[in-house]
């Protein structure tokens, strides 16, 4: 049994200018220890998606308006609030994007780092500090015993991101969910913290949902890899075949418009157009707008994500005719 | 002259610590800037990296004469801008243009696209006001925006056409160099494509200098001619920038190079990654020698006590006290 099962999830925002299919469909599975990567453009439903499960989407505007999501029997999105506190930040923890942000200023490291333990378990204060101290101390923070009773502002990006790590893992749990935990930070710093995560994972054993815009992280750390645009999974893929073997038009433009694969001097490859409004129905793909490849029928019929082989598959209607 | 357009000579930004409130007492020096020398050719694009805090943004703010030169001269077509007065700067920025990291920011989100156009243009008495809208309209042009959305405001926008206005306010002077600082390190690879092609188009037919300010080494190796790469105030490395980008020689370069993810799932597992320990130390307090002795996987007894400088090495500058056997 997988140890997350989402199955046609939907979140839709209802603002003032219309209904925002944010996620629209979305399904998959993710196995204990194994590294899921989300990536697609701003606006695609990739965070969406993760705060749904968290139970993170504000509601109003948001609803989640249909779609299970079953972590080890209990369905996320309908289980009792007393069920959700016992798994959240617990079985799950989450890292954001911006570690400038996501630490509470006027708290003392320590006090923050130690609150999953307080709250989660039941351990006296002297305890959690010293399982706190050795978290600390295992995402690489030196002479953190006097650093954790500083504030947030005296550590640099690098290390407050090192410290969200060591605070979402303080109770070892057995999904962690990172959204782009390292486009905030410098190259050097974004390799340090991807080995981090990935010596992590090894130690505990949990799996990983990871979400991104750059395919190159992705190709290191993820075991499989699903592409969102406009809200729905187009591509879905073990990471080697997804770059070895791209399907999807949408995967293949993304790719083509890395600067570090295109020939020096030469004008770089873009996707032309936006990204569709999602508060307008859409009929058909909704990437056929911008695709070298669309015919009629992709503007007219809604494309399913349909297997290729097992472990493989996508929803491109050309692809499944087998025209391109 | 044509091939010292401009140049800057020895060029340190330091800012003050104060302590205490009433009396205040300097208590220490932040050496942003520490002694950089660059030339700029006409037409040229010189990509300059480094982590945050080296001090890349300062040294374009330094150029731009946005912060005071501590020491060095910045020179543009043989005027010194560090002994100017605040006429001739404001003279010469109209040859000088900054585009900045964040277009979500950098924009007044009370002036509308035609306002934050046309303030350059009669600042600098280049049209009247009456005459603006056409000026406004060819520049949204040049930009790759309709000139139909004149009258809307930046939060109608994306992040991509933000920052083509922001590159539009830049060129309204017809500027000789633009300096972009992170101009595309907030945007998705697929805008960031788009905001690339378009800088490296306008260089070309306007033949602007630009000055590109990057913490991605892919996305600079793509635009740049040549590539300083900058550590803790200093330039430890420049060259062009293929060859400095494939083949680096000092070990910061290489390291930076090394973090690179590439978009290649066999080739990502197997290489051997040069892990940076730490963070850059503090530019309040460099280390002694050479600053990046500490985080260095060559580094000697000789590089503790001697600071490197960066003079010419085979095709390139190089500051390493080990290159040759490194």
């Amino acid at each position: 049994m997988p140890l997350l099962s989402v199955k046609d999830l939907r979140t839709y925002f209802h603002t003032r200018s219309g209904v925002y299919r944010a996620v629209d469909g979305v399904s998959f599975d993710l196995e204990r220890g194994e590294t899921l990567g989300i990536v697609g453009e701003s606006g695609s439903g990739k965070s969406v998606t993760c705060y749904s499960l968290m139970g993170l989407i504000p509601q109003p505007p948001g609803r989640i308006e249909s779609g299970s999501a079953v972590f080890d029997g209990v369905d996320l999105l309908n289980c009792s609030p007393r069920q959700s506190r016992a798994i959240r930040g617990k079985r799950i923890s989450m890292i954001f994007q911006d570690p400038m942000t996501s630490l509470n200023p006027y708290m003392r490291i320590s006090d923050q780092l130690i609150e999953p333990l307080i709250i989660h378990e039941d351990i006296s204060k002297k305890d959690a500090i010293k399982r706190g101290l050795e978290a600390l101390e295992s995402v690489g923070i030196n002479d953190a015993e006097k650093r954790m009773h500083y504030y947030p502002h005296e550590f640099s990006g690098g290390m407050r991101q090192r410290v969200m790590i060591a605070m979402a893992l303080i109770t070892k749990p057995e999904l962690l969910i990172a959204d782009e935990p390292t486009t905030a930070l410098d190259v050097t710093v974004q390799a340090q913290i991807l080995e981090l995560i990935k010596k992590m994972q090894q130690e505990i054993g949990m799996g990983v949902i990871f979400i991104t815009h750059d395919l190159g992280v992705v190709s290191g750390l993820c075991d499989r890899v699903q592409v969102m645009y406009a809200g729905r999974v187009v591509e879905s893929a073990d990471t080697h075949s997804l770059f070895h073997d791209t399907k999807h038009p949408y995967t293949r433009a993304l790719q083509r418009s890395i600067p570090a694969l295109q020939e020096k001097g030469k004008k770089l490859f873009t996707i032309p157009g936006m990204p569709p409004d999602l508060s307008k129905p859409l009929a058909g793909c909704s990437f056929a707008a911008r695709c070298e490849h669309a015919t009629d029928l992709c503007r007219a019929s809604d494309p399913q994500l349909s297997e290729i082989d097992a472990t493989h598959s996508q929803a491109c209607l050309r692809i499944q005719a087998g025209e391109i | 002259m044509a091939d010292s357009f401009l140049h800057l000579t020895d060029v340190k930004t330091h800012f003050p610590i104060h302590d205490g409130f009433l009396f205040k007492k300097q208590s220490g020096t932040v050496k942003a800037v520490d002694g950089v020398n660059l030339e700029i050719k006409r037409g040229e694009v010189l990509g300059l990296v480094g982590e945050s805090g080296c001090g890349k943004s300062t040294l374009a703010r330094t150029i731009m004469q946005l912060v005071p030169t501590t020491a060095g001269t910045v020179v543009l077509e043989g005027k010194n801008l560090t002994t100017g007065t605040a006429d001739e700067i404001q003279d010469m920025r109209r040859d000088m243009q900054m585009v900045f990291q964040d277009p979500y920011a950098s924009l007044n989100p009370r002036m509308t696209v035609f306002a934050t156009l046309a303030e350059p243009l009669i600042v600098h008495g280049i049209c009247k006001a009456s005459e603006a809208t056409e000026h406004v309209a060819e520049l949204m042009e040049t930009v790759g925006l309709a000139s139909r959305f004149m009258q809307k405001y930046p939060h109608e926008f994306s992040g991509g056409q933000r920052q083509r206005i922001a590159i539009a306010r830049a060129l309204a002077l017809k500027p000789k160099i633009i300096i972009a600082d992170e101009p595309v390190s907030a945007l998705d690879v697929s805008i960031q494509a788009q905001i690339l092609n378009l800088l490296s188009e306008l260089c070309r037919k306007m033949n602007l200098a630009l000055l590109f300010i990057a913490h991605d080494l892919s996305v600079v190796k793509h635009i740049s001619d040549r590539v300083a790469v900058m550590y803790l105030g200093r330039i430890v490395e420049l060259g062009s920038a293929v060859d400095v980008i494939e083949n680096p020689h000092h070990p910061y370069t290489r390291a930076l190079v090394s973090a690179i993810p590439t978009p290649d799932p066999a080739a990502e597992r197997n290489r051997q990654r040069i892990v940076l320990a730490g963070d850059p130390p503090s530019p309040i307090n460099p280390p002694a020698g050479c600053a990046f002795h500490p985080r260095c996987q060559y580094a000697q007894d000789q590089c503790k006590a001697t600071v490197p400088l960066l003079d010419k090495w085979k095709s390139r500058e190089v500051a390493c006290l080990r290159r040759e056997e490194i």
